[in-house]
């Protein structure tokens, strides 16, 4: 017997999606405000005060702090002491998501990729992106969601290395994307980076890492200081807050990693922009929503 | 480094006097374009239905609500240049467009053309639309709204800004120099991270 409500899911799908347009992450924030206070270049200053001033505008007049409502991702993971049907929580994030959409309103941004014509409500085929994976001994459905903006998304590559290549290559390897990107994908960036796997796993680590908040280190204390160390030496660069010159290029820098074949040494590098929005919430057995980020 | 305020129409006088590095905030009015506006007029031949000799673009799609007849800005941002760069020089030798309001940058064809046709290139903070939203007063007209949300938005704006000229028309570009710089700077930064062979 499914023991979560729908009508639930479908509400917080659309509240979430609402919530990231609008408020970004704590985390996030503070690594701003980190970054401003550390710029010793006054341009990049200027645009840092610039972005921090922009979130305290949405904050207080409840704007979205950007244009662009992003291509809407859900990561659902169903705890191991619920029951759901799988299919109805994804139509009811499909319903959320339309909800939000339509009833803010704010702007669909997809398209059919064929034609370029733009649906009216942010879905569309297999769009959302809704991803299942399971949570022991949890009694909640937890719900992640990201308006996954294109500016940094146009910002994604995927390489098959080769095991000779070793961490070396991986480290060259993105810090090549990084001074490619420049100012597109609008830095300072969280950067996502996908090691092991098959090739699409790789580049979904890559999203799964900047998802995480700021601040945070991968488990596993060899993958935390590659974390560090290609986290200072993408703000060694010099690219800085929008591509324009200065000491922060990078927020943060987030390795998730799969074990991979012998013969494989895949990377992807997948980031997010500075407002590195996201919310997330937990829906429990019981009926109770916690919505947080 | 200056600072300077814009009101379009602009001549070629108001372009040339800007240098890289300077800053701009414009009043009055500002059109929005953005990639479909674009392919439509350079891909598809059809003309612009508005003069946009002397004017500002900025690079948009705006989040809008219609109440009644006129469309209320919801969420107005900027979105990254780049994907329209081809379009640019164009812009400038057709249309006499003076100024272009963007995020990441132009390339080195569009530099040059800013440098022939007496333009420039204005950075935005990409993605602090709530505050580029709040110095949009209007949207005074809307042409081809068939291309909803990438219409030709004609916008009353006050003090939009502070823009940095980043492509100014003496062939400066402040992108391609800090681009440059860490280019320099690869070399030491993957020995200081044990890469064997970093030259090559």
């Amino acid at each position: 017997m499914d023991n979560i409500d729908y009508g639930v899911v479908r509400d917080t799908a659309k509240e979430l999606y609402i919530q990231a347009l609008k408020i970004l992450p704590p985390d996030v924030k503070a690594a701003l405000q980190r970054a401003y206070e550390a710029e010793t270049q006054p341009g990049a200053k200027k645009i840092l005060s610039i972005m921090i001033e922009n979130v305290k505008v949405a904050e207080a007049k409840d704007l979205m702090v950007c244009q662009d409502t992003g291509i809407p991702i859900y990561k659902v993971r169903i705890g191991s002491k619920i029951q759901v049907d799988g299919t109805k929580i994804e139509q009811a994030i499909r319903e959320g998501c339309q909800r939000a959409t339509l009833d803010h309103p704010f702007r669909s941004s997809i398209c059919d990729p064929m034609t370029r014509k733009t649906t009216a409500d942010s879905t569309g085929v297999r769009i959302p992106v809704v991803d299942f994976s399971f949570l022991p001994d949890a009694d909640y459905l937890e719900i992640r969601m990201m308006p996954k903006g294109s500016g940094s998304e146009n910002m994604t590559w995927m390489k098959m290395l080769l095991p000779s290549d070793g961490i070396s290559g991986i480290k060259k390897f993105v810090l090549e994307c990084i001074l490619d990107a420049g100012g597109q994908g609008c830095p300072p960036t969280i950067v996502g980076v996908g090691i092991g796997g098959t090739a699409e796993m790789c580049v979904k680590l890559a999203k799964e890492a900047i998802f995480r908040p700021v601040g945070t280190a991968n488990p596993d204390p060899q993958i935390a200081a590659l974390e560090t160390e290609l986290r200072q030496a993408i703000n060694k660069s010099g690219i800085g807050p929008m591509g324009l010159g200065g000491d922060t290029t990078a927020l943060a820098v987030h390795i998730e990693s799969a074990h991979t074949h012998i013969t494989m040494n895949p990377v992807a590098v997948n980031s997010q922009c500075w407002r590195g929005e996201r919310s997330s919430a937990r829906i429990y057995n019981n009926g109770k929503v916690e919505i947080g980020f | 480094m200056a600072n300077y305020k814009l009101m379009p129409p602009l001549g070629e006088g108001d372009i040339r006097k800007l240098k890289v590095g300077d800053t701009v905030t414009i009043g009055g009015v500002v059109f929005g374009i953005r990639d479909a506006t674009q392919i439509r007029i350079f891909d598809q031949g059809v003309e612009p239905p508005v003069d946009l000799r002397g004017s500002v673009c900025l690079h948009t799609a705006p989040n809008v609500k219609k109440e009644g007849n006129h469309y209320v800005p919801i969420c107005v941002g900027t979105t990254t240049s780049t994907r329209m760069d081809r379009f640019t020089p164009g812009l400038l030798e057709r249309y006499g467009v003076r100024a272009i309001i963007g995020k990441g940058g132009l390339l080195e064809g569009s530099v040059r053309a800013m440098q022939q046709f007496g333009a420039c290139y204005l950075a935005i903070v990409g993605g602090a639309a709530a505050l580029e939203t709040t110095q949009i007063e209007a949207i005074e007209e809307v042409y081809w709204e068939d291309l909803m949300p990438e219409c030709i938005w004609r916008f009353r704006v006050k003090d939009l800004g502070p823009l940095t000229v980043a492509i100014d028309s003496h062939g400066g570009n402040l992108y391609a120099e800090v681009k440059i710089e860490a280019r320099k700077r690869l070399e030491s930064l993957l020995q200081e991270l044990g890469v064997p062979n970093a030259k090559k």
